[in-house]
C-alpha cells in the first residue's frame, strides 16, 4: 500500500550523536512547535538539486539568500498573481521548500493588473534591462574581487595616523566581511531579477505547444530556444581551443604528464610554451571560475583553485585532437537543425492565427532564455567562487591568530557568529591580551564536526507533510520538477515499489538509447573514476561535468526538472540522459547493466 | 530500347504508357521515398509482340466480329477460344530471356531463391492510361519460379480477353486493338510484423505525431482488431518515440511453408516482446511521414517489415490512403491569449500533467477499425 502522506517534520527524530544540530543555523530555519500547526499544514520537499548533502553553518547564507530572493521578487517585485515565494527550513542538516501560493481567488485577480505593469515594463525592456544587468553583475563581482583579509597588524601604519584617517585595521575587517555578505546577497538579488520573468515567458510558450502538439517532446520544445553560443559552455569551449592551440604549437606533449606546477615550468622554457600559456592565464579568469559541482557548497571544487581538474580535462581533448577526433560543435548544423524543427512545426500547425501567436511566444522565449542559460555562470559559478575564495582569505586569517586549524573552519560558524569572532579577535588586538577564540573555537568546530559527520550520513526523506492534490506552482515543477507524478512516486516508494529494482521513470531530457555497465557517483570527486562507454549515474550533475560527456554513454540522475542545470547541460550536449528519476542512486549499483532510453524517460536494469 | 522490363525503382514518367496506371504509381512511390515492395513491370510492348502476331491478329479480329455480345454463352465460347489461342502461342525468346532475367535478379536482391511474387495485370491504352476496373483481369499471388511468372504473364495478357473485360469494352466503347495490357511482378511480402500508421494522433488529433500499431504476422490481424497490437506514438518532427506501449500479443497470421496463410498462437515468450526495434519503429514513422507529404493531406498507412529483404530496406509501404476522422474536422485555432495575457492565464491555469515527459501508459489503440 502506498502511503498518503509524507512523515510530518515533527515526526524524524534526530540521528543519534547530532543533537543539538538546531543551533548551526539560523533560529528561523529549523521546523519548531512555535509554527507547528503551519508547517504541519504544508508540503515539504527535499532540495537535492541545489542542496543534496547537509548544509555547513556558513554555506546555509546562499540557501537563505537564494530562497529569500526568489520569494521576494514573486511576492513583492512582479506580484506573481498565484504565487507567492518558497518557504524555507532546514531538518537535521538538510534543505526543504515548500512553494506558497495566494490561496484566495480574489486576491489572486487583484494582483493582476500589477504584474501587468511590473513585468510588462520588464518584457518590454528586457535587453536594455539585461544589458545593465551584465555591467552590474560585474561590477559586483569587481567589488567582491577588491575586497581583502589581512591580519591585524603589529602597528598601524604611518599614514593612518598621518592622514588622520581616524579609525583602524580591526574596524575596517569587520567591515569588509559585512560588506562580502552584503554583496553576497546584492548578488542573490540580481539573479531573481529576470529569472522568475523568464520561467513565465518559457511556460507560456512551453504550455502553447504542448495545447497545440499534446505529444511533443518537451526536448523539441526546448531546442527551438536553446541558446547557441552560452556563456555557461564557454569554460568548456575555452578547453577545447587551448586543446587545440596546444597541438598547433607543438606544446601538446609537454602538457600530457606532470603536476600543473611541472608543467607550466616545462611550458615556460620556449617560445611557443610560452605563447600557450599566456592564453591559459587569458582564459582563467573569468572561465575557470567555474565549480565542479553546483556551487553551492564551499567544498564544491573550483577550477582557478585546483587546476589540476581543467588539466584534466585538456589532456583528454589534446588526446581526441591527437586521435584526429573533431571536438568542435557543430554550429552551423546546430543553428540549420533548429531552423528546421521551428519550420515542421510551424507548418503543422492548424491554422495562421496559431502560426501568430507561436512565432510571438517563441519569439519571447528566446529573447529571456539567454538570461535562463547564462545567469548559472555569472551567479553560481563566478561569484560563488569568489566569495568562497574570500571567505577562505578570512580564514586564514583566523588560522594565524590560532582560531582555527584550518581556512576551511571558518565555514563551521554561522554567518552571524564570524562577526563575533572577528570582534573577539579585534578587541585583544587592541587591547594588547590574547583572545578566547583560540580556545574556544577549535573545540567548538570539533563539537560541530561530528555532529555534521552524523548529519552527513543521513538519509533525507525526499518530502515531508501533507502532499499537494496537484503540483501547480509554475516555478516548482519548471525549477524542480516537482509535479504531481513525482510525488505519487515518492509516495509509493516508501514501501518498496512494485517494480522496484527494475525499472526507474524519469525525465525525457535528452534522446538517443544507450547500454553499459553503470557508474553510481556521488561527488565531483569521483568523476575520475568514470570509464569511457560507462552510463553515468548521479545524484544531479554539473555543467563542470560537460568534458566526460564526450566520452560516457548516457546520464542518469534523481533529481532534475526541465530547467535544472543539468537537463540544460545534457541537451546542449545530445547526451542520452533521464533525470529526475528518484531512486537512480539507491537502486543501480556500479557495474550493473543497464539501459538508458533517453526517448522515453526509462532506465532498465539489466542485471 | 532494351524493352520490356521496367524496375519500379528505375520508372520515369515517359514510361507511363508502357507499364499501365498500376504499376506507375507503384514507381512513382518508389521514387518519392515510399518503398513499396520491390519489383518489376513487364511493358506493353510485350504483349504487343505477341498480338500483333499475323496469325492471332486475324483469328482474334474474325472470332470477335462474328460473336453476339449479348449471347452469353457464345461469348464465353469466343472468349475461351482467344484465351487458348494467346496462352499457347509461342512467347518470343527475348521477353523469355528478359523476364527470366529480371526475376532472377529480383530473387537475388531478396537473397531468396523462387521469391514468391504477386503477377498482376494493368490494361492500357494511349489515350486511357487506366483501362481496367478492379477484378476484370486477373491476378496471381504466391508465385514462384521463372517458369510460373511467364505463364501466369500470358494469363494475364489472355486476361483481357475475359467474357467481362470483352462485354466491357464494348459497352465502353473502347476499340479491342488499341486496349493493351502491361504485367506488374512484385514481391509478395512475408511480414515478421506488420500493422498500420497514422500520421496523426487518432486520440487526440496531434498532428505532430505518427500513432503506429504493430503486431507478429500479416497486418490483417491488427486491421481486423484480432489482436492487441504494440503501440507507438513518434513525433514527426524529431522522430522522438514519445510513447510505447507493449501488448500480450497472443496470435499471429503468417504465411505458412505451403504460402497458405494461417492463423498460429504466437510463442508465451514472444508475445510480450517488442515486435519492432526503435529503428524499425522510428522507419516505419517516416515512411508515412512521406506518405503524407507526397498526398498532401494526413493518411492512414498499412506497412510490414518483410523477413526477405535487407536491414533499411524491409519496412514496406502496402497502402496509404487518406485519414477521414479529424481530417474532416474544421481545423480551429487554439483560443490562448497572446502577450502578457497568455502569461498571466498560464501562470492561473494549472500546468501539472501538461509539464514533463513521463512516459508510460495511456497510449491508446489505433487499430481497430
Amino acid at each position: 500500500m502506498a502511503q498518503t502522506r509524507f512523515p510530518s517534520p515533527f515526526d524524524i527524530p534526530t540521528p543519534e550523536g547530532a543533537e543539538g544540530w538546531e543551533e548551526l543555523y539560523t533560529y528561523s530555519l529549523p521546523f519548531s512547535e512555535d509554527r507547528r500547526e503551519y508547517e504541519e499544514s504544508m508540503f515539504w520537499f527535499q532540495d537535492g538539486i541545489h542542496w543534496g548533502q547537509a548544509l555547513m553553518p556558513w554555506d546555509a547564507t546562499f540557501y537563505e539568500f537564494a530562497i529569500a530572493s526568489l520569494s521576494q521578487y514573486n511576492t513583492r517585485h512582479y506580484i506573481i498573481p498565484p504565487a507567492l515565494g518558497v518557504d524555507y527550513r532546514v531538518l537535521n542538516g538538510y534543505c526543504y521548500l515548500s512553494p506558497v501560493g495566494v490561496a484566495d481567488p480574489d486576491e489572486v485577480t487583484r494582483r493582476v493588473p500589477h504584474f501587468l505593469e511590473r513585468a510588462g515594463f520588464y518584457f518590454g525592456n528586457w535587453n536594455d534591462l539585461y544589458g545593465k544587468w551584465m555591467d552590474k553583475i560585474r561590477a559586483l563581482i569587481d567589488r567582491m574581487e577588491a575586497l581583502s583579509f589581512d591580519p591585524l597588524p603589529e602597528m598601524e601604519d604611518i599614514e593612518v595616523v598621518t592622514g588622520g584617517r581616524g579609525m583602524g585595521s580591526g574596524r575596517d575587517i569587520l567591515a569588509r566581511y559585512h560588506e562580502l555578505v552584503d554583496l553576497a546577497l546584492v548578488l542573490w538579488q540580481h539573479h531573481f531579477e529576470f529569472l522568475n520573468l523568464g520561467y513565465a515567458a518559457y511556460l507560456d510558450y512551453f504550455g502553447f505547444c504542448k495545447q497545440a502538439f499534446p505529444n511533443i517532446p518537451d526536448l523539441a520544445i526546448a531546442r527551438m530556444v536553446a541558446g547557441i553560443e552560452v556563456d555557461l559552455f564557454r569554460p568548456n569551449e575555452e578547453l577545447k581551443r587551448l586543446a587545440k592551440l596546444a597541438v598547433e604549437l607543438g606544446v601538446a606533449d609537454k602538457l600530457m604528464s606532470g603536476t600543473v606546477v611541472e608543467v607550466v615550468a616545462s611550458l615556460e622554457a620556449s617560445d611557443e610554451g610560452r605563447r600557450w600559456l599566456a592564453e591559459w592565464e587569458e582564459v582563467k579568469q573569468p572561465w575557470f571560475n567555474f565549480s565542479a559541482g553546483g556551487g553551492f557548497y564551499h567544498s564544491d571544487d573550483i577550477w582557478i583553485e585546483k587546476l589540476e581538474i581543467p588539466m584534466g580535462y585538456l589532456r583528454g581533448y589534446i588526446a581526441k585532437v591527437q586521435n584526429g577526433e573533431d571536438i568542435e560543435r557543430p554550429i552551423e548544423e546546430v543553428r540549420a537543425e533548429r531552423d528546421r524543427i521551428v519550420a515542421e512545426y510551424t507548418e503543422l500547425l492548424s491554422t495562421d492565427e496559431d502560426r501568430e501567436a507561436f512565432q510571438q511566444k517563441l519569439g519571447l522565449a528566446r529573447v529571456v532564455f539567454p538570461y535562463v542559460e547564462n545567469h548559472n555562470f555569472y551567479v553560481e559559478h563566478w561569484g560563488h567562487s569568489v566569495l568562497w575564495r574570500k571567505m577562505r582569505e578570512l580564514g586564514r586569517v583566523f588560522v594565524k591568530e590560532g582560531f582555527f586549524t584550518d581556512e576551511n573552519d571558518i565555514f563551521y560558524l554561522r554567518r552571524d557568529e564570524v562577526p563575533e569572532a572577528l570582534w573577539d579577535m579585534y578587541s585583544a588586538w587592541a587591547v594588547g591580551t590574547s583572545p578566547r577564540g583560540p580556545k574556544y573555537w577549535p573545540r567548538e568546530i570539533e563539537r560541530r564536526r561530528k555532529i555534521l559527520d552524523v548529519l552527513s550520513a543521513w538519509s533525507p526523506p525526499k518530502a515531508l507533510g501533507q502532499p499537494p492534490e496537484v503540483v501547480t506552482e509554475p516555478f516548482t515543477i519548471m525549477l524542480w520538477g516537482i509535479t504531481s507524478d513525482s510525488v505519487n512516486m515518492w509516495l509509493g516508494a516508501g514501501d518498496g515499489g512494485e517494480d522496484e529494482g527494475s525499472t526507474l521513470h524519469g525525465f525525457a531530457a535528452s534522446p538517443g538509447v544507450a547500454e553499459g555497465p553503470a557508474r553510481v557517483i556521488f561527488t565531483a570527486d569521483e568523476i575520475g573514476t568514470v570509464q569511457p562507454g560507462e552510463i553515468l549515474v548521479a545524484p544531479i550533475t554539473a555543467p563542470a561535468w560537460a568534458p566526460i560527456f564526450g566520452t560516457i554513454a548516457a546520464t542518469v540522475t534523481d533529481i532534475g526538472g526541465m530547467m535544472s542545470h543539468a537537463a540544460i547541460v545534457c541537451r546542449e550536449y545530445g547526451l542520452p540522459a533521464v533525470t529526475g528519476t528518484a531512486f537512480a542512486t539507491r537502486d543501480i549499483k556500479t557495474g550493473q547493466r543497464i539501459r538508458v532510453d533517453g526517448s522515453s524517460g526509462t532506465v532498465t536494469i539489466l542485471g | 530500347m532494351n524493352g520490356y522490363i521496367v524496375w519500379f525503382d528505375g520508372y520515369s514518367d515517359h514510361d507511363r504508357i508502357r507499364v499501365g496506371g498500376k504499376s506507375a504509381s507503384l514507381g512513382e512511390m518508389t521514387a518519392a521515398g515510399l518503398p513499396v515492395p520491390p519489383g518489376f513491370a513487364i511493358t506493353t510492348e510485350a504483349y504487343h509482340t505477341l498480338r500483333n502476331h499475323p496469325e492471332i491478329r486475324s483469328r482474334v479480329h474474325s472470332l470477335l466480329g462474328s460473336v453476339d455480345l449479348l449471347d452469353a454463352d457464345a461469348l464465353e465460347g469466343v472468349s475461351a477460344e482467344i484465351r487458348r489461342l494467346i496462352d499457347a502461342a509461342e512467347i518470343p525468346r527475348d521477353i523469355v530471356d528478359q523476364v527470366t532475367d529480371a526475376y532472377a535478379e529480383l530473387c537475388e536482391r531478396c537473397g531468396v531463391e523462387d521469391v514468391p511474387v504477386a503477377v498482376r495485370s494493368s490494361a492500357t491504352a494511349e489515350d486511357l492510361p487506366d483501362a481496367s476496373f478492379a477484378g476484370e483481369h486477373d491476378t496471381y499471388l504466391w508465385v514462384r519460379g521463372a517458369d510460373q511468372v511467364l505463364a501466369k504473364m500470358r494469363r494475364c495478357w489472355s486476361s483481357l480477353f475475359s467474357a467481362r473485360a470483352i462485354s466491357y469494352r464494348h459497352e465502353m466503347g473502347h476499340d479491342h486493338d488499341v486496349i493493351s495490357m502491361s504485367v506488374a511482378v512484385q514481391k509478395m511480402v512475408v511480414p515478421r510484423a506488420a500493422g498500420v500508421a497514422f500520421t496523426l494522433n487518432p486520440l487526440d488529433g496531434d498532428r505532430s505525431t505518427v500513432a503506429i500499431d504493430a503486431s507478429w504476422g500479416l497486418g490483417e490481424a491488427v486491421v481486423g482488431g484480432e489482436v492487441n497490437p504494440d503501440n507507438y506514438l513518434v513525433d514527426k518532427v524529431l522522430f522522438e518515440i514519445v510513447k510505447r506501449k507493449v501488448s500480450r500479443k497472443e496470435m499471429e497470421i503468417r504465411v505458412g511453408d505451403d504460402d497458405r496463410v494461417e492463423q498460429v498462437a504466437v510463442d508465451v515468450e514472444r508475445q510480450t516482446q517488442p515486435c519492432l526495434s526503435d529503428e524499425e519503429i522510428r522507419t516505419v514513422a517516416r515512411l508515412a511521414r512521406r506518405a503524407e507529404r507526397y498526398y498532401g493531406v494526413p493518411q492512414d498507412v498499412e506497412w510490414a517489415l518483410d523477413v526477405h529483404l535487407p536491414p533499411g530496406e524491409n519496412v514496406v509501404l502496402l497502402q496509404s490512403r487518406p485519414e477521414t476522422v479529424w481530417s474532416r474536422r474544421p481545423r480551429v485555432p487554439i483560443s490562448r491569449p497572446l502577450g502578457l495575457e497568455g502569461i498571466v492565464a498560464t501562470l492561473l491555469a494549472p500546468l501539472d500533467g501538461r509539464v514533463g515527459d513521463r512516459k508510460e501508459e495511456g497510449v491508446g489503440q489505433t487499430g481497430s477499425r
